[in-house]
């Protein structure tokens, strides 16, 4: 288990190339999550993206050289918070391996070290106590494979919609099973991992609950669009959204 | 394929194993976690238990009873021809001989006393039962451990299509790693042991557990109280 | 149904086959479903499951890295105990090893009990040339056999039929059985056909789960009596294993025994566990008079070269790796078109076939990791995916060997792209002016993006980046003060 440090002053907010692209609303959500923490938030204008897409697909060379950009921009020794558990978890455990046998080896885990999931360090650096301002509603949470694996965080996302008194989290069947996104999978075998979101979507929305939330871009990119082919009303926002909208900070 | 041929494939394959040059990891010091007790009334309850659980019977008896259930489980299965190990063999686990034998006395008896191949067939198609002693029996698992040897050779609990076995509660231990070391097996290994937890059984057909694949349908334990 | 085995470079064809038989998925998600919860409930105390698999890794990793020691070892105390041991390279040398045997003994019938490596020098096919029948003995794969196919689970061979399904194959190749879904019935029909089976052949044939190099020991798990029978009745017993199943103690064992019946099947232990260390001995009424051990290598001591994928070889065979895969459980065991299927199958086949046939395998993950969460010996699969696409894409690095294969999936399109994205990615001016006018064309996003949009509308891009909105956020924080 990982052990956490004490609440800092200053953080840095790793805003991921999907959240910048398809939903900023849910950065500056988390920004605001994050200060009313009492934490001052650093974005650094630079960041790009955490080359996952590149790792992912077998370009080594290619992923360290983005993983050495992107470290470097994280001079101060600020913790590193992620708003996607899969980026969390190239950037905490992946950027570890890949630079394997390199001299730089041991600055490269400080780095890790510092890199948290929004959700995880939320609970566990912050210990936030959420205040539930919204209607009864209910909502089912669907959590990427690496905050599940990687990162561990379905604990910290789950423990933070349990401290909203008027919201039923609903559990899907195979809650724990992959969506079918797997990055370029999704369109290098793309039958396969069709037969996957057809059951995931099937499985939330069999909850009936009102609404979908994840803490993770990508798994959504795949839900929603799914979702929306089949003329569902069920579209996923990130969690970041819904807690400050729950918290009335909205 | 000649010999050169053998020696030049294991050569090569250890060549190219050797050339990784791996380093050498010393033995761990990790604990195993496996169930222990110095309980002998929770080790025979776990034993039995678990016996169950994998389908077997069994019935715990005192020395002396032994004849008596023999007799009472032999009936009760419908056995009418038996095979048993050599009685007179000369060396090997014998102890309750007597005792089968008397058991049994009612029925036809034949003794494991010459060489398989002229038994081969009957041990196929005529013999209701085959009976054996046990090395010892494993209480995590309901195991029986059976140390085959000239006087009861491997296929008297194998082919018949029930298998009786006879153990004493004095040689159940708590776990395979302890009998294992207890008894310092690495310094003796005999030609075959065999773990024996239950009958034999198949869930190859769409999950659904069916006893009696190829090896007995049905196994009896005989627990023999000597403590 | 009989499934053509065509290989993994056909993986797309044979997964979309499999996607639109719903029977198909049906019996797969049932049987995944229950081996899941029965793993589940073997494993009940996470702490004592954490440190089962903790202890197998480390007793595998420490068996790998005396690899030569132990097999020299193993060799020499199975001789003394009386076995003939023989090495093969590949399928070729086993084969001819066995073709050998077998012919010294004139046999015409060999009875197997299971073993994925026979599979994988497709033995039933090379003695079927020369005239000897190899007969299979496991409930699964007997059937499997019957129908001309291949098994789709490595501890399961049948799981893609149900009793129904079963039923049909006996009726048609099978005299005088009567139709049922009775499964004690079928199992009857198969006990009774393979007992006779038993009596005739003229050598049994088995794999090893473990050997042990300590004391030149064979250990065979199993359930159902047929691999006792297979290394009992005949005269002949011919044993063929991997190179990497030695284990260096006897006392490694019982660990590994129970980390691997609880990760396949969520038994606390199977019926059988049965050690053989040599043939019938003089005064010994029974057992096989003479015992064969092969030593397979084909492709191991490739993954064996690196540190890294070595750990493929950790592997004790339990399936659990399949049994938690959505891909697996969704697409089955033949779609893979190799002998291991499932993630194992992914990241040792381009070992024994060569990356050139599998680059397609090493991609068919989400790399979602379930895999690696169950496996008892914690081999870490998704990183040798990884690691499989990395050397399917590039060359060797200067001071490593080539593996069979490599760089077969280099495409200079698609490296192009990556290099593209590394360079954007890693000039932050370029890269943002690029989101930045992703978002202001949004409107230009077609509505059907390649086979992305097959089953899902193309993304949403917003109608400002991050970036942007941090800024105007600035700004007027700014301006505020």
């Amino acid at each position: 288990m990982r052990v956490y440090p004490a609440k800092p002053k200053t953080v840095y907010l790793y805003g991921t190339c999907l959240v910048d692209m398809f939903d900023p609303e849910a950065g500056l959500d988390a920004i605001s999550l994050l200060e009313q923490q009492g934490l001052e938030v650093i974005f650094i204008e630079k960041q790009t993206c955490c080359g996952q897409p590149a790792y992912s697909s077998g370009y080594t060379k290619e992923a360290k050289s983005v993983a050495q950009s992107q470290m470097a921009l994280f001079d101060e020794p600020w913790p590193v918070i992620v708003l996607s558990g899969s980026c969390g978890g190239m950037m905490h455990h992946h950027y570890r391996r890949l630079f394997q046998g390199d001299s730089a080896l041991a600055k490269v885990e400080q780095f890790c070290e510092r890199v948290f999931e929004l959700t995880e360090f939320l609970v566990n650096v912050c210990r936030i106590k959420l205040e539930d301002k919204g209607e009864q509603t209910s909502v089912v949470m669907h959590t990427s494979c690496a905050a599940r694996r990687e990162m561990n965080v379905h604990v910290t996302a789950t423990e933070l919609l349990g401290q909203l008194d008027r919201v039923t989290l609903k559990e899907q069947a195979y809650e724990s099973e992959c969506c079918g996104f797997g990055g370029t999978f999704a369109v290098r075998h793309p039958n396969i991992s069709q037969a996957m979101v057809e059951d995931k979507t099937r499985h939330l929305s069999e909850t009936k609950a009102a609404l979908l939330v994840s803490a993770d871009w990508g798994c959504l990119l795949n839900i929603n669009g799914a979702f929306e082919y089949q003329g569902h009303s069920m579209q996923g926002r990130h969690l970041a959204s819904f807690l400050l909208e729950r918290t009335g900070g909205k | 394929m000649s010999s050169a041929n053998h020696i030049s494939a294991k050569n090569a394959i250890l060549a190219k194993l050797r050339d990784a040059k791996a380093r050498a990891i010393p033995k761990e010091t990790l604990g195993y976690p496996v169930w222990q007790s110095h309980d002998n009334e929770l080790i025979k309850q776990r034993f039995i238990a678990g016996l169950l659980a994998s389908h077997a019977e069994v019935s715990c008896v005192n020395a002396s009873e032994i004849p008596k259930t023999l007799a009472r489980v032999l009936n009760s299965k419908g056995c009418e021809k038996v095979i048993v190990g050599d009685a007179n063999a000369e060396q090997g686990s014998g102890e309750f001989f007597p005792a089968i034998l008397e058991g049994a006395h009612r029925i036809e008896v034949t003794q494991f006393d010459c060489e398989f191949e002229a038994l081969k067939t009957s041990l196929f198609t005529e013999f209701d039962a085959g009976i054996t002693h046990c090395l010892g029996g494993i209480a995590d698992t309901g195991t029986l451990v059976l140390w085959p040897d000239i006087a009861e050779p491997r296929t008297l609990s194998l082919i018949p299509p029930c298998h009786i076995a006879l153990i004493k509660r004095s040689t159940i231990v708590s776990n395979f790693a302890q009998m294992m070391t207890l008894q310092a097996w690495q310094e003796k290994m005999p030609t075959n042991i065999v773990l024996v937890s239950g009958p034999s059984k198949t869930a190859d057909i769409q999950q659904t557990l069916a006893y009696g694949a190829h090896g007995p349908s049905q196994l009896v334990v005989i627990l023999v109280e000597d403590r | 149904m009989s499934h053509t085995f065509n290989g993994p470079e056909n993986i797309h064809s044979q997964a979309k086959a499999a996607l639109d038989d719903p029977q198909l998925r049906q019996n797969f998600r049932g049987a995944m479903d229950y081996l899941q919860d029965k793993r589940r409930s073997a494993f009940a105390d996470p702490d004592e499951e954490s440190k089962i698999r903790e202890l197998s890794e480390a007793i595998r990793q420490r068996c790998l890295s005396k690899l030569p020691e132990l097999l020299e070892l193993l060799d020499a105390n199975c001789s003394r105990n009386g076995m003939v041991v023989h090495w093969a390279q590949d399928e070729t040398e086993a084969n001819e090893i066995i073709a050998n045997i077998a012919q010294q003994h004139q046999a015409k019938t060999i009875v197997k009990g299971k073993s994925m490596v026979s599979e994988e020098i497709e033995l039933n096919h090379e003695m079927a040339k020369l005239g000897i029948e190899c007969l299979e003995s496991d409930m699964g794969e007997y059937i499997v056999q019957l129908d001309g196919d291949k098994p789709s689970h490595i501890i399961m061979p049948a799981i893609h039929k149900n009793k129904q399904e079963v039923s049909d194959t006996f009726e048609a190749h099978l005299d005088d059985f009567t139709p049922t879904v009775d499964v004690d019935e079928l199992i009857q029909t198969g006990r009774t056909r393979l007992r006779q089976k038993f009596h005739d052949a003229d050598i049994g044939l088995s794999g090893v789960n473990f050997a042990v190099a300590e004391t030149g020991t064979l250990c065979l798990v199993e359930n159902e009596g047929n691999g006792r029978m297979c290394t009992t009745v005949p005269k002949v017993h011919i044993a063929i294993t991997g190179i990497e199943k030695v284990v260096e103690f006897l006392s490694d064992v019982p660990p590994l025994y129970s980390a691997l019946t609880r990760s396949a099947t969520g038994q606390a232990i199977t019926t059988y566990f049965n050690m053989i260390s040599s043939p019938r001995k003089s005064g010994e009424l029974d057992g096989p008079l003479e015992l064969h051990l092969v030593l397979l290598d084909n492709g191991r001591t490739q993954a064996f070269q690196d540190e890294e994928m070595r750990k493929t070889l950790q592997c004790i065979r339990c399936g659990a790796c399949m049994n938690h895969c959505p891909v697996y459980t969704r697409i089955g065991g033949h779609a893979y078109g190799t002998v291991y299927p499932g993630p194992i199958g992914k990241i040792i086949s381009p070992h024994l076939m060569g990356l050139e046939k599998t680059k397609e395998l090493v991609t068919a993950s989400s790399l979602c990791g379930a895999c690696g969460e169950v496996c008892p010996v914690r081999i870490p699969i998704p990183e040798m995916l990884q690691r499989l696409r990395t050397e399917a894409k590039n060359p060797p690095k200067p001071d490593a060997i080539a593996i069979e294969g490599q760089a077969s999936a280099s495409s200079t399109l698609e490296s192009l792209a990556m290099k593209g994205f590394a360079f954007a990615a890693t000039h932050p001016k370029l890269y943002h002016t690029g989101s930045w006018s992703a978002t202001k064309l949004r409107g230009l996003m077609p509505n059907k993006i390649g086979p992305w949009t097959q089953c899902r509308t193309s993304p949403k891009l917003a109608s400002n980046t991050l970036h942007q909105l941090i800024k105007a956020r600035n700004k007027r924080a700014g301006g505020e003060s």
